[in-house]
């Protein structure tokens, strides 16, 4: 049996106001915790407006999941405050939290069919029976499975018990939904596709505030309105998604968010002009990059995205830098090179390719334009 | 007539390697296993002369001595299984999921239970709460009794109390092993949608817990209604079960004959009972 998309269409067959609640926002405040001695979140203050999608994304160990389960009510701060809406939910057990987790092994209740697993959170809320009846149908057609109701877990592919998953949650109209690592367990196909799933998911539920747990910056970025990049149980950066995406504000954030390339210069001129781009040498090239208050003698990253790069020169590509060809690795639609750029392991990836391509060992001259890039200060923590 | 073809023997009928490794094993059984119990069967139908006396059999399965320890047998078993149940999933759901420092060597101490003679927790039993147990010397003195308040160890309860502790373990130990296979986001999962903790017990973790509740309980049921040292070290008044019986006809009676009937009464209940879990484990897919 195919598995419809859970498209806008599915929602309004099903009238898509019922399944919209009210989402509510989530503020940390100062929220630290720890494990015996070792603090694995120091003091986070954040919060997520309603209806928003946040995404924590970080490396393993950098305390994004830690600060998703302090929220469930799993792990209780070492100190700091949660507040979802106007209540504090720090002291409260999770099953008085009023929220909705998807987990990426699923956790389905395997002895129970499709329909008793969305139905279990409206059951243990004492909720009527023809209320469940109805938020069960509801929440099977939001997420395209009204036609497995009667299976069981193990009778459904992943991607298929992931929507189950996703179905349970929402039934119970969560203030937040909490989805750690969601997609983690899919393989790549179907997480694309499930990514896509859940951002037209959120379209047709905008009031649902989500927090969003991965290690994936693909799956962050296509969903997430803002991002927290967590590293070493820190908020390293946090922002509307395309602005650090544009503009990391650190090292860390630009390598992490987009493997971007990070050249090491000294800034010339400080910002002018309406675009504010300030110059800045590298060796004995002089390139222009989108300032944030660098004075000239500044050290300090100018960063450049693989895609940016161009293996041509033309009016708008301004910029010009030479590296010398390493490595040239085809992928089908893209094509990845790596250049040295005085001592700095450049990125590219390219659409199209000239006719020949030097040979490796060989200078190549790379373009790009000012607006494409920002200066970026070193990471003072390294 | 037509010659008989000569056809190529059967890969069937072909030799298997290894096939007489099949003869030591089962001529050991035969000898220290099936004979006996041939002989069991055959004097059960035998009288004391040697001659055939089936009329015996009926006797006995409707003598007043045996209705009583098969009663008795039925009741004890039953109840300290049952006892073993509730305490095993009890000290289950608290060592699996209640996080304590030490928890594991709790766990590990109920083990070694397993490992010891059943008598002996049958004598820290009179120690504790016999007649001249802690239990009561401490009661008559403190209320300047007369006689011992405490009055349940020479009774079928203090026999259940004896096997509840003696078999309790055998149900926590498959227990705890189905619980440490219970996924932790599921209770994660229902917790995060309103399940209190019960209704997840009830829920999530018992129906995954299932198989290995069938498979203590029915190991419990088993050693119980063969339990011998536990009811005779307790010596309880009146408290006769039928390996008790089989015992008392065969060594005090020397009733031979009324023993052998017994035993094959007791061996049917343990093979039904093993019948029955053997049964239900293949429904569970155990």
């Amino acid at each position: 049996m195919s598995v419809p998309a859970f498209t806008g269409s599915n929602v309004m067959d099903v009238d898509a106001a019922k399944i919209r609640g009210a989402g509510s926002n989530v503020h940390f405040d100062k929220v630290s915790v720890a494990y015996g001695a070792h603090v694995v979140l120091h003091p986070l203050t954040l919060d997520i407006a309603p209806g928003e999608i946040l995404a924590m994304i970080g490396p393993s160990g950098s305390g994004k999941t830690t600060a998703l389960r302090a929220v469930a009510g799993f792990v209780r701060p070492a100190s700091g405050r949660i507040r979802i809406g106007a209540t504090d939910v720090t002291d409260l057990p999770p099953y008085e939290r009023g929220l909705g987790m998807v987990v990426q092994n699923y956790a389905l209740f395997p002895h129970m069919r499709v329909e008793d697993n969305v139905a279990f959170g409206l059951r243990a809320q004492g909720a009527d029976k023809a209320l469940i009846g109805e938020r069960v149908k509801d929440s099977l057609a939001t997420v395209g499975m009204s036609g497995f109701s009667k299976r069981y877990p193990r009778e459904l592919s992943g991607g298929q018990q992931q929507r189950v998953a996703i179905a349970r949650a929402l039934a119970v109209r969560p203030r937040v939904l909490l989805l750690d690592e969601p997609l983690s367990a899919l393989d790549a196909q179907i997480r694309r596709n499930m990514v896509e799933e859940i951002a037209k998911l959120h379209r047709d539920l905008p009031g649902l505030t989500i927090l969003y747990v991965t290690h994936d910056q693909t799956e962050a970025l296509t969903l997430a309105d803002k991002i927290a990049i967590m590293r070493d149980g820190r908020v390293s950066s946090h922002g509307p998604t395309a602005e650090l995406y544009r503009r990391p504000p650190n090292r860390f954030t630009a390598e992490f968010l987009g493997r971007a390339n990070l050249l090491p210069v000294t800034v010339a001129e400080g910002a002018a002009g309406p675009k504010g781009l300030a110059t800045a040498k590298l060796g004995d090239a002089v390139l222009a990059g989108v300032a944030r208050g660098e004075k000239p003698g500044d050290k300090t990253l100018l960063c450049i995205r693989p895609q940016h790069l161009s293996l041509t020169g033309d009016e708008e590509h301004t910029n010009r830098i030479v590296g010398t060809l390493r490595e040239v690795h085809w992928q089908g639609e893209l094509t990845h090179l790596v250049l040295d750029v005085d001592g700095t392991p450049v990125r590219v990836s390219a659409t199209r390719l000239p006719v020949s391509l030097p040979e490796r060992g060989s200078a190549m001259p790379l373009f790009f334009t000012p607006g494409d890039t920002s200066l970026v200060p070193e990471d003072v923590r390294g | 007539m037509a010659e008989a073809a000569v056809l190529p023997a059967s890969p069937a009928l072909r030799r298997v390697p290894g096939r007489f490794w099949i003869v030591p094993p089962a001529a050991l059984l035969a000898l220290l296993f099936f004979y006996p119990l041939v002989l069991i069967v055959q004097q059960a139908f035998l009288d004391d002369s040697g001659m055939a006396n089936v009329a015996e059999f009926a006797r006995v399965l409707h003598a007043r001595f045996f209705l009583n320890a098969l009663l008795n047998t039925i009741t004890i078993s039953v109840a300290a299984t049952a006892g073993c149940l509730i305490v095993g999933l009890v000290l289950g759901l608290i060592l699996a999921f209640v996080p304590f420092p030490g928890s594991g060597v709790i766990a590990r101490l109920i083990d070694t239970f397993i490992a010891l003679p059943t008598f002996l927790v049958t004598l820290a039993f009179t120690f504790l709460y016999g007649s001249a147990g802690m239990l009561n010397a401490g009661l008559m003195e403190v209320f300047s009794l007369r006689a011992p308040p405490v009055d349940f160890l020479y009774s079928t309860w203090g026999v259940v109390l004896a096997e509840v502790t003696v078999y309790s373990p055998f149900v926590l130990r498959p227990l705890l092993a189905a619980f440490s296979l219970v996924d932790r986001g599921q209770i994660e999962a229902a917790s995060v949608l309103g399940a209190r903790p019960f209704r997840i017990v009830r829920q999530v973790i018992l129906p995954a817990a299932v198989p290995a509740l069938i498979a203590g309980g029915s190991l419990c049921l088993l050693l119980t209604v063969n339990e011998f040292g536990i009811v005779l070290f307790i010596g309880a008044k009146g408290v006769i079960t039928l390996p008790l019986l089989i015992y008392s006809k065969a060594i005090q009676e020397s009733a031979y004959q009324v023993a052998c009937i017994i035993a094959v009464i007791n061996i049917a209940l343990s093979l039904g009972l093993f019948g029955l879990y053997r049964f239900a484990a293949g429904r569970m897919g155990m």
